[in-house]
Parts: structure tokens; sequence; C-alpha cells
């Protein structure tokens, strides 16, 4: 399969189609279901071992949730100190209401600077306020240099993931990418030769681009320090080599004090890539005179994380460190990957975060892109529990619509306001149960099965038969073996 | 010993065959069975599907219908979790303190029937025989909510004629999550194809579980593909004797 063929997806809420529509041509897609499914199932078994060698894991768990809540419950006083400490150590702190207040600050920081050209590393962020197409439409050129970054950008290519951005890419495919964008037609698709290619093309922007753009995986309140984690140097290198460095951070990465630290690092690289330590953490303060950038600029994004944070229930949501365990471990993630999810936060965090960041505007249907498994608040580091807030998130969807007179067109939401009904008295359930038979009996086969079914029940008899309805109920067999035990059994027993 | 048991509606209303051998199970242990009649729905249908309001008047009517039972047996582990994990909230945001109460003392005494028999009765050996392969699936909700464990295979262990086959990929969802199977019904349908190859590769006669919602869904597919495997609920193999043998599912 070429790459250049596959479909572009739209990852912006606003304009992505529906999870079940957006998940179609992924489904169809034999390439990009094998190389999520292969590289999740990698990173997931090196993650199960990493974790089981942690006789404490559940402590480090715990504490890690703990140092979380806590920063999240005392936001605003945390910020504030990490403002006077950065600013003490010569950095400048900028606050973005929105998107389009945090793109026009940094684009007025790179104009102060005169820079055509940018590098970038590691933020998610700046694909959330879809940062690049607004710099690019300024006049601005910009250059990613993580490894995946670098791959999804020169293919034209959108993330799936957001620890390991291009995991439905496979190597032939980077191969195919690397040779018609760095023209380097006789590139083999050995590992060695892409890195070397890569690097090639990273160096020349690593010296000559000296603005920089990048992202936090953790702000120090007490220091008012950055710490970015990476595997492969080419952050340290956009953290070191340019004059001038922006980092663009959503208000939530706040930690209380340098010593979390500890906890945060040892329990991200092994939920993120199943490595005890990851190979490059970074950490600095403000600016170093003659060392590193001497211009240091942090801008703290809000875009909706501040009503997330009004709500006791969906709080915990900010508490996400971006390690994508619950992808990684997620049944709907191995068969759909990111792009179904039409939003840089794919997974099982994607389908509450992104939801709750368009204000349940757009996205609403993402609090159902999951069977409620459980497997994602299993393996979360910080006791983030998904399936509790995919629920109320259900619910405040429902809710919205319940006086909308289209939703009674739905024959499953009209299905389950009549199913209400009938659950209330036991005589209503069992007369439905009644009629019920007679109503799938049509339907039923001679061999006692379904195999077709209209309206909503198509949507299981696509891939799946039913049993047809018994002729006989559990309650009119008990009333039918026990006639004594209640006279409203005997109602409907034969 | 004396127990309530609440059948659940889909049981009730799909699977009789279930709820007949529970019956039969705890008769034979010695356990007097108690059926309410009015019982229709634990509301775990609404809940997960976003009809708080719904999800929460089935909840009280499961409460206040239980309240003076000795103790409530269900065989279904889904059903079970949505009392232990979603009851809570719904009381707390929808209900009064009265609720909050008496829930509070029933939900101790309510058990999922492989807890039952552990747990309350002490009992592995429930005298079955089932001279078949079996494979068993340990339904989401069952690992991860209730934390069955090895509960379904200690008592499996002990059926005589049951040759056990190790599932590959335990705890990975079928894909059915209820609403979900027809909401997303494609990527359902895509977690599907790939459980039931899981499932095929064991070579067993039979897949069973705790929870007969999985077992519709890995059924119906089952009986599509003419996959040449049926699904029983584990109590119809605990049922299972020598001289009446189990009424099979499919």
């Amino acid at each position: 399969m070429s790459v250049a063929s596959a479909n572009h997806p739209v990852l912006d809420p606003v304009l992505a189609p529906s999870f079940p529509q957006g998940a179609l041509p992924v489904l169809r897609n034999p390439q990009l279901r094998k190389n999520v499914a292969h590289a999740i199932d990698v990173i997931q078994t090196k993650r199960g071992k990493l974790v089981a060698e942690k006789s404490d894991w559940q402590e480090l768990r715990s504490a890690a949730s703990g140092i979380r809540a806590h920063a999240l419950e005392n936001l605003g006083a945390y910020l504030e100190q990490f403002e006077t400490r950065c600013a003490a150590a010569g950095g400048h702190v900028h606050w973005a209401a929105d998107a389009a207040e945090a793109r026009r600050i940094i684009l007025d920081l790179l104009r102060r600077e005169n820079a055509s050209q940018v590098i970038k590393i590691k933020t998610m962020t700046s694909a959330e306020i879809q940062l690049n197409p607004y710099l690019e439409a300024a006049g601005v050129q910009v250059f990613e240099t993580d490894l995946a970054e670098i791959i999804l950008q020169l293919g034209d290519q959108e993330p799936s993931h957001i620890v390991v951005p291009a995991l439905h890419i496979n190597r032939s495919q980077v191969r195919e990418i690397f040779a018609r964008r760095m023209g380097l037609k006789d590139l083999s698709d050995d590992p060695q030769a892409l890195t070397a290619a890569a690097r090639n093309y990273l160096r020349g922007k690593f010296l000559g681009v000296p603005t920089a753009i990048g992202g936090a995986n953790f702000l120090i309140a007490e220091t008012g320090g950055v710490a970015i984690v990476e595997s492969e140097g080419n952050g340290r290198m956009c953290l070191t080599l340019p004059r001038t460095m922006i980092t663009l951070a959503g208000i939530e990465k706040v930690l209380p004090r340098f010593r979390d630290l500890e906890i945060m690092l040892q329990i991200l690289a092994r939920s993120a890539t199943g490595e005890r330590m990851n190979p490059y953490t970074s950490l600095w303060n403000g600016v170093t005179p003659g060392d590193g950038p001497q211009n240091f600029h942090v801008v703290l994004l809000d875009n909706g994380r501040s009503s997330i944070l009004a709500k006791p229930r969906e709080r915990q949501t900010l508490k996400c460190i971006r390690c994508a365990a619950c992808m990684n471990t997620c049944p709907v993630y191995r068969q759909t990957g990111g792009h179904a999810y039409g939003s840089v936060y794919p997974g099982p965090i994607g389908a509450i975060l992104t939801p709750q960041l368009m204000q349940l505007h757009h996205a609403q249907s993402l609090p159902f892109a999951s069977s409620l498994c459980g497997a994602c608040y299993e393996v979360c580091p910080v006791k983030i529990n998904i399936p509790e807030v995919l629920i109320d998130l259900r619910a405040q969807v429902t809710d919205r619509e319940r006086h909308d007179l289209a939703r009674f067109l739905d024959p499953m939401y009209l299905g389950l306001r009549i199913a209400n009904l009938l659950f209330a008295k036991a005589w209503l359930f069992h007369a439905a149960q009644f009629f019920g038979r007679i109503g799938l009996g049509l339907f039923t086969r001679k061999d006692g099965w379904i195999h077709s079914l209209p309206s909503v029940g198509a949507k299981w008899t696509q891939t799946r038969d039913l049993r047809g309805l018994p002729s006989q109920t559990f309650h009119a067999w008990w009333a039918a073996r026990a006639p004594q035990s209640s006279p409203l059994a005997s109602k409907e027993g034969k | 010993m004396r127990t309530s048991l609440f059948i659940t509606c889909y049981n009730d209303t799909l699977y009789p065959e279930t709820g007949r051998a529970v019956v039969r199970l705890l008769e034979s242990l010695g356990v007097e069975l108690d059926f309410r009649p009015r019982q229709t729905c634990c509301g775990q249908m609404h809940a997960n599907t976003g009809f708080r309001a719904e999800a929460f008047s089935q909840a009280k009517r499961f409460v206040r219908l239980y309240q003076d039972a000795e103790s409530v047996v269900i065989p279904s582990s889904s059903c079970v979790a949505m009392m232990r994990d979603q009851y809570p909230h719904l009381f707390e945001e929808l209900g009064n303190d009265p609720l909050r109460q008496e829930f509070a003392t029933l939900l101790p005494r309510v058990y999922e029937l492989s807890e039952f028999l552990i747990d309350r009765l002490g009992v592995e050996d429930v005298g079955a025989y089932f001279p078949h392969r079996v494979t068993y699936h340990a339904s989401c909700h069952g690992l991860r909510a209730l934390h069955l464990g090895d509960r379904p295979f200690r008592l499996m262990a002990k059926v005589r004629g049951l040759e056990q086959v190790p599932l590959p990929n335990l705890d990975r969802c079928c894909g059915f999550g209820g609403t979900f199977s027809v909401k997303n019904g494609e990527v359902s349908s895509a977690m599907l194809a790939v459980k039931l190859q899981d499932v095929v590769s064991t070579g067993a006669e039979y897949c069973t579980a705790l929870d007969n919602s999985c077992l519709m869904h890995l059924g119906g597919a089952m009986h599509r593909q003419y996959a040449g495997m049926k699904t029983i609920h584990l109590a119809q193999i605990l049922a299972s004797t020598q001289e009446s043998p189990a009424e099979a599912t499919l």
C-alpha cells in the first residue's frame, strides 16, 4: 500500500466525522490494522515486564495519583508560584485563555525574533491548537525534529498516538516517504539507514534555525523549571542549540516540587515505552548566560482546561501525564488506531479529554467509543477512572439531547425511553417479553435463530446471529414450578 | 441457608436455562431459594448509555425489593459490577440518606454466582460432571470490577470429565459492551473477530463465562460462522450431572 494514497484523516474535533464513521476506513485497511496491533503489542509486552519487576507498582500509582490530584486541587497557587520562579530565573510566562490566543502569542514572539523558520519538539499541545498550519500561513516554516513527527510531516500524515505518533506507519512506508522527500532513491528500509537519513536531514536544521518551540512533560512550581523526557536526543538538541526557546504547555502540567519527579519519572517511562528510564531527561530553569537559549518563554494554555477542573468527577481527566498506556491496552484502539477519534488525543484518554475540551459541543460520539472494559483504568499510572468519566459524559450528552425532538426518531433512544417504563412494573415487563417474543418470532428461522433484523437490530445481525426468544421465560418457569410463591408470578406462567 | 435469586432481565428473557441451572445447582447444595417475581432490571443498560435518571429508578427499585433479603445471588458479573461501581454514584447524586443507608447494608450481601459458591458457601466441588473441552472467557466486569480471579477456574477444576483449555489474551474484551455493540457495530465486530480467533484456537467444544451477555455476542458469531463451538454459562456446567447433563445454551 502506498502511504500517499491513504485516506487523509481529520483531527479537528469540530470537523471530524463521528467515531463510528471515522473508524470505517481503518477497519477496512489491513495494513493499518496490522501496523497498529503490532506496535502496541510490542510496547504492551515491554510495559508488562517492567511493571511486573516493581513490587511497589501499586504504591507508585497511588503516590503519582496523589501528587497529580493535589497539584490540580491547588492549581492556581502552583501556577502562580511557577510564574514567579520562572521569571526569577530569567524566563517569561505568558497566559493563553484559548487556542487562538496561544497561537497569537507564539507568532508575536517569533516576529520579534524575525524568525522565518522554527524547529519543534515534543508538543501535542501545539497540535491541539493547530499551530503548524497557522505559522505556515503566516510565513513561518516549521520543521518537526522528533523522528516520528518528521515522518508525519514529510509524509503529509496525521499523528495516531500521543507517544508514538507514527505508530500506524511501518518501516517500508517510512523508507518510501524519506526516499521521496529527501531525494534518496537508493535508501534501504534498514532502521539504521533510516535513522541516518533523518540525522543528516536534522543536523542542518539544528545548526541553522535559532528558534525552537517545545512542549513540557512537567512544569515544576517550586523551581520554575520545565522537564521534557524523550528517547532520541533530538529534543535535547532543540532545547540547547537555539537562541530562543518557546515552551507551550497546558496549565495542568504543573508539579508542586522538584522531588515529585522521582515518582513521576519512574511511572512515566515504564508506562509509556516500557523502559526503566527514558534515554533523555531534560530539565532547565530559565536562562543561563552563555549556555543554551538566551530567551526563554513559557506559554501556559487553558483552552477549556479550567472548565474541566471545575467539575469534581471530571477533574481527574487533567491528572493525565500523556503516557498512552490506556490506548496501548485498549481493545477499541487496537482495532481502530488513533485517527478514528478525530482528535490529536486518541484512545480512552482522548475519548474523555476531547469532548470536554470541546465543552461537549463537538465529539459527542467519543464518550460512547468504548466497551467500558476497564483495561485503561487498570493500567493508568495516575489512576484516572476513565470508564467512570466516560459514563458521566454519556449522561451529559444524553441529558443535553433529551428535549431534542429529533431524538425521538432514533430507534435506540426511543427504545431505551420505553424500556425504562417497562422495567418500572413487572407486569409491563412481562407483557413486553410476551409481545417481544411474538415480534421477534417473525424474524426467527426454523433453526430457532434470527439471522437478520431491521433498523438498529441490523447493526447486530450484520455480523452476529441472535437466538430466538425461548418459549418460556425464567420467571414463568419458576411460577409453574412453584405456583404458590406469588400471585404476580403466575400472571404469565404456563 | 436461604438466598434470593436476582435472575436479571436478559437471563429471564433470553437465557432461562441459566436460571434453571442456578436453581438446580444451589438447591442440590442445600440452599433454599427465594425468587421475587417483581424483579426486572438492574439499570446497567440505561446507566451505560447515559440514561442516568432511568438507571437510578431501576437501581432504587432493586434496593427496595431486596433490602430484607438474607443475601442475593446474581448469575451475571456485569450486573453485580453495576451495583458495586455505579449504584454508589447514582445514589450519591440522585438518592437520599435512607436509600443510601439501605443500599450500604444490602451491598455486602450481593453475590455474583462464583462468589456465592466459594465465598459464601465455601464449596468448590459441586459434584458436577461435564465431559468436554472447555475454555473460560473472563468477562471484563468479572475480571476487573469484581476481581473474580481464580474462582471460576477452581470451580471448573472440580468438575469431573471437564478438560480446561486456557484462552489466549484472556484479559481482552470481546467487544460486546451493551449498546456499544450496535452504536459502534463495526468496531464491535472487529473486536469480536479477533476474540473469536483466540476462542476457536483453543479447540474447545464450549466457551463458558459468568455473564451471558458476552456469550450472546460470542455465540452469535459462532452460530453465524458455523464455528463448531457452543457457548454455555458456567452455571449450566456446574449444574450438569451424569444423570441429567447440561441443557446447552445453543
